[in-house]
């Protein structure tokens, strides 16, 4: 493991200051709301300026963990504070920083009661999110997975729209379930651990050193998937999405459909691949299918809907079961893609939510049949919204092509079949969001309201502004990006190729006892090809 | 035989300093009943303020009186173990005795006799802690069940009386049935001496029928104290006639002193039949979970929530004495200590919600608590969070520390249950919560002013003092289960 090499608690800092933001203003006069929204905003922005001195002492030729701190926090059970990232959790953090910023940016008129604890739940979340992202102690990545629940039930239940009382208490259920069946495989994990090692420990980088028996890792595997799959979510788990979504405020459904839901699909990479990685095989068949299955029924479900806020939550169960086919696809391509598609989604579908937000304010609709010709009345809005569309649908030269081919290509590479269904999903997106913009934007002015709607302000503008250039940037140079979690791509990938050959020689072999590859993965097919001969040799016999 | 006075004296072993505390607490008691005695009516509140300094006095001697020892021929001991849960117990009195004060010049029921019969049954749970001898025990139980018996009828209202006739009833058959019990152990073993039981134990045959009746009758005895299902009945109605400083000190005190018998007791004397209790305790516990949690979620009464909770509670703890080893038997002490300050600190917040007339207990007085109190409805929703066992708090901690002894110890199963019944029990707190941040009130009379209490000091001190603590044994739960460990480790 490298050590800290900016010999600065870097993340530490990066917990700590939306927390010290939120504790700044718990003195703030409730009156003073514009205070407290500068206050808010500086503590996001130096956050996130302290995020982007990551970018560079970052050494993007490593898959181990950088920027380490490590204390004891409850010594005679092996919890331990113990934070650090590799490259996948760099791409998250910068997300989540900038995310921040934009969720105070959206709010600035739209949350005009209660401001002071609107500010204060939107920076404990963020502390929350960073800590998720950089927690290498099983203890206190759940910890952190916790805290940030509890903000976002405020944020719903507070600042919410009509049903919010309901749309809340299924997302904090449904949420709380996944998350103790995870806190069950930790435990098992810690003392499977214990008894192999005699080192009873939550450290991370310890529990990825012993490779657990097939049986616990069947079980361990199911109870972090129920965890992670409700996050996600991936199809059948992901009826509260759509609920949370369309009752939270705009700030909580950018930074939910941002980053809350990428903490699931950054548990299938973190926990579930490296520490099930057997399991992983068995199940692999099953979550494509799952995922597939999310991608066409969510695009479905999308092009039906009457409400704006609500296609675009069933987009997200569409893009995800994307992100989800190419993790489970099990190679450097459909991984690769899976990463480069939650930070895509992150940004477009956050754009579409702001997008929604700023009409929202105007119009206090959302239906799809009270607006048409908004494009006429709001060009910049039409225009900023239509670039937000096509990355969203993943037209070339936006960031949400380069994630949707790798990971089709990743896809294709593991079952021709699902990546063949799984490709209509990108014709279906671009079917229901053009649908929806042709409806919204084009054509005459059908309602008199809309006539006298004002364009975008200057402050909207900004808001927007680093979503537009982070879509050309990524679309146009995804390298940047890709450099940044190759290494640790890389390694996962080469870890699962070293443990597919043994695999493969098992159930070639027929036998239980097998010799593990000399020299590693370099010639996983040849192994695969020597296992299969095995085999026939085993059935002559 | 020779009568022999130092020879008796050494077979008795004869050993004050083992005692102390229940002594300085019995004249803390007798104290207490001279004064009340000149006191008038409106002076009554003062015996309060001298029962809480006697009881802060007591406190550190309690603290520290650890002697493993057993004094009194074999029949108390003073080990650390006791001494940890006479720490809960003297807790537990000081903030009843705190909110006391205000909340029976609310209620207008300032009697004397209301304090001594706590210190009473204090007492009477610190027997039970220290007790080595079941008939010892017995003596120890009775004492607080009587002293609660009196205290639930405090209030002399229709639901008062209700409440209390059923504990005294149920809880006079239950006393029966545990005394039961302890004969038939007294009929295989020929002692009621925890140690030589445990040594009797290694040489029985384990197909003793006598020993499984006892078994039965003690775990049904004890599963009565507990509120465990289907034993639990009396304890909504118990606790909603209650005075709800009662109710707290109910709820946390002859649980957790209830608690500290069966540990001694299956944990040390019976342990040798593990194989028999435990799948008893097995099912005791799981139906208390799933039970305490599906019933909490129809109640309409916070007071009748809080003891459904409470059971729900009580099946997790149970789990621990299911589990029965080391790690398993400090869980269920730390569970105990955070389940003291957190349900302590929301049955204040309860008790301050109270109004002159009785109403004020629905859950929808809850609603837009938050607008009215914004810290009353924090420090609230910190407890509830608590107690559904939400991290960072203690009640997460605690929580964990049972299911993970479970885990170890292979019980699949029951954890599984634990965790299912805790999603279960999210709902009735989350719903609380909902109440107070995201309603409105429902009528303009709700917006009264949300206590005609005197004064709210006294509540907003002891608020401050859990709500601090519950956080802290979240976030730094290694000194106090440290000494759990260790106190387990004499055990």
């Amino acid at each position: 493991m490298i050590e800290n090499t900016l010999n600065f608690p870097i993340l530490s800092l990066l917990i700590a200051i939306p927390l010290a933001g939120a504790i700044a203003l718990f003195f703030f006069p409730r009156e003073e709301k514009d205070a407290i929204r500068m206050t808010a905003l500086g503590f996001t922005l130096v956050n996130f300026i302290a995020s982007l001195l990551l970018l560079f002492y970052f050494d993007t030729s490593t898959y181990k963990m950088q920027f380490v701190e490590r204390y004891d926090w409850i010594p005679w059970i092996g919890v331990q504070y113990f934070v650090g990232m590799d490259g996948i959790s760099l791409l998250l953090m910068l997300l989540i920083t900038l995310t921040s910023v934009i969720a105070v940016l959206c709010s600035w008129t739209a949350v005009e009661e209660r401001v002071k604890e609107f500010m204060i739940h939107i920076l404990i979340l963020e502390t929350g999110m960073v800590g998720v992202f950089v927690a290498l102690d099983m203890i206190l990545f759940f910890l952190f997975w916790e805290i940030g629940l509890v903000p976002m039930f405020f944020l719903i239940g507070v600042w919410g729209g009509k049903r919010k009382l309901y749309a809340n208490i299924k997302f904090f259920l449904y949420t709380l379930f996944g998350s103790v069946f995870m806190l069950a495989a930790i435990i098992a994990l810690y003392f499977a651990h214990g008894k192999a090692t005699g080192v009873y420990t939550f450290d991370l980088l310890k529990l990825y050193e012993v490779t657990y028996s097939y049986d616990l890792q069947w079980w361990v595997f199911l109870a972090f998937f129920l965890g992670f799959a409700i996050k996600v979510p991936v199809f059948p788990f992901h009826t509260w999405l759509p609920d949370a979504h369309v009752e939270a405020p705009t700030a909580g459904s950018v930074i939910l459909a941002a980053i809350l839901l990428k903490m699931g699909t950054y548990g299938f990479l973190r926990f579930n691949l490296p520490l099930t990685l057997q399991a992983s095989y068995t199940f692999a068949p099953f979550i494509v299918l799952l995922a597939v299955v999310g991608i066409v029924y969510g695009a479905f479900l999308a092009m039906a809907q009457k409400d704006i806020k609500k296609l675009v939550a069933y987009s997200s169960v569409s893009h995800l079961g994307a992100v989800m086919a190419g993790i489970f696809a099990m190679n450097q391509q459909g991984i690769d893609g899976g990463v480069l598609q939650m930070i895509n989604h992150g940004v477009s579908t956050g754009g579409l939510f702001l997008l929604i937000g700023m009409i929202y304010e105007r119009r206090h609709t959302r239906e799809i049949a009270d607006f048409g010709g908004l494009a006429k009345v709001m060009p910049v809005y039409a225009t900023l919204a239509l670039v937000i569309f096509f990355s969203s649908i993943g037209l070339p030269g936006t960031n949400g092509f380069v994630g949707e081919i790798m990971i089709l290509v990743g896809l294709f590479r593991a079952n021709v079949m699902m990546a063949a269904i799984g490709a209509t999903g990108v014709i279906l997106g671009a079917a229901y969001m053009l649908w929806m913009y042709q409806r919204v934007w084009f054509g005459k002015v059908t309602h008199a309201e809309n006539a006298g709607l004002k364009d975008l302000s200057p402050r909207e503008i900004v808001t927007l502004a680093p979503i537009i250039i982070l879509i050309f940037w990524m679309g146009i140079f995804p390298g940047h990006f890709l450099k940044l979690t190759r290494a640790s791509t890389a390694h996962l990938t080469e870890m699962i190729e070293r443990n597919q050959a043994v695999m493969d020689m098992i159930a070639g072999s027929g036998r239980m006892t097998v010799e593990i590859p000399r020299n590693g993965a370099a010639k996983p097919d040849a192994q695969a090809q020597a296992g299969a001969d095995a085999h026939v040799a085993a059935v002559h016999e | 035989m020779i009568f022999n006075n130092a020879a008796i004296m050494q077979t008795l072993n004869v050993n004050l300093n083992a005692v102390a505390p229940v002594a300085l607490m019995t004249v803390l008691a007798i104290v207490l009943m001279v004064i009340d005695f000149f006191l008038k009516r409106e002076n009554k509140f003062s015996l309060g303020i001298v029962t809480l300094i006697g009881l802060v006095l007591i406190l550190p001697v309690a603290a520290t009186t650890v002697d493993p020892a057993p004094a009194f021929g074999g029949m108390v001991i003073a080990d650390a173990y006791a001494a940890f849960f006479n720490v809960v117990f003297i807790i537990a009195a000081i903030f009843a005795v705190v909110i006391s004060n205000d909340y029976l010049r609310k209620i207008s029921s300032e009697r004397g006799e209301y304090y001594y019969i706590i210190i009473f049954a204090t007492i009477g749970m610190m027997v039970m802690a220290s007790a080595n001898d079941l008939v010892n025990l017995y003596v120890g139980l009775e004492l607080m069940s009587l002293s609660f018996y009196i205290l639930v009828a405090m209030r002399r209202s229709a639901t008062g009386a209700e409440g209390a006739l059923k504990y005294f009833i149920l809880g006079a058959f239950s006393s029966g049935i545990l005394l039961y019990g302890i004969t038939f152990t007294y009929g295989f073993a020929g002692t009621t001496n925890l140690t030589e039981i445990a040594r009797m134990g290694v040489n029985l045959s384990s197909a003793n029928h006598y020993l499984l009746i006892a078994i039965i009758m003690l775990v049904a005895g004890f599963a009565f104290k507990i509120a465990a299902f289907p034993f639990h009945l009396w304890s909504p109605d118990a606790y909603e006639g209650a005075p709800t400083p009662v109710t707290a000190l109910l709820s946390v005190g002859s649980k957790a002193a209830a608690f500290a018998f069966f540990l001694r007791f299956f944990g040390g004397a019976f342990h040798e039949f593990h194989a028999h209790w435990a799948g008893l305790l097995w099912i005791l516990s799981a139906a208390t979970m799933l039970v305490g949690a599906t019933v909490a979620i129809q109640q309409k009464n916070i007071v009748r929530m809080l003891a459904y909770s409470s059971i729900a509670h009580a099946g997790i703890i149970l789990i621990g004495v299911v589990v029965m080893n080391g790690f398993a038997s400090a869980g269920v002490m730390f569970y105990m200590f955070v389940y003291a300050f957190m349900n302590m600190g929301a049955f204040t917040v309860v008790a301050l919600m109270a109004r002159n007339d009785g109403t004020g207990k629905s859950i929808s007085d809850y609603k837009g608590l938050a607008g009215r109190r914004p810290v009353l409805a924090f420090v609230m929703a910190l407890f509830l969070l608590s107690l559904a066992g939400i991290p960072p708090t203690g009640g997460f901690t605690a929580k964990f520390f049972i299911l993970a002894s479970a885990i170890e110890a292979r019980y699949y199963w029951l954890a599984a249950i634990g965790v299912i019944s805790t999603v279960i029990s999210l709902f009735f707190y989350a719903k609380v919560i909902f109440y107070m941040y995201m309603k409105e009130p429902d009528a303009l009379d709700d917006m009264a002013p949300v206590t005609q209490a005197p004064s709210t000091l006294a509540y907003n001190i002891i608020i401050f003092i859990t709500a601090v603590s519950t956080m802290v044994l979240g976030l730094c739960p290694t000194p106090v289960m440290d000494m759990a460990i260790a106190a387990v480790s004499h055990l």
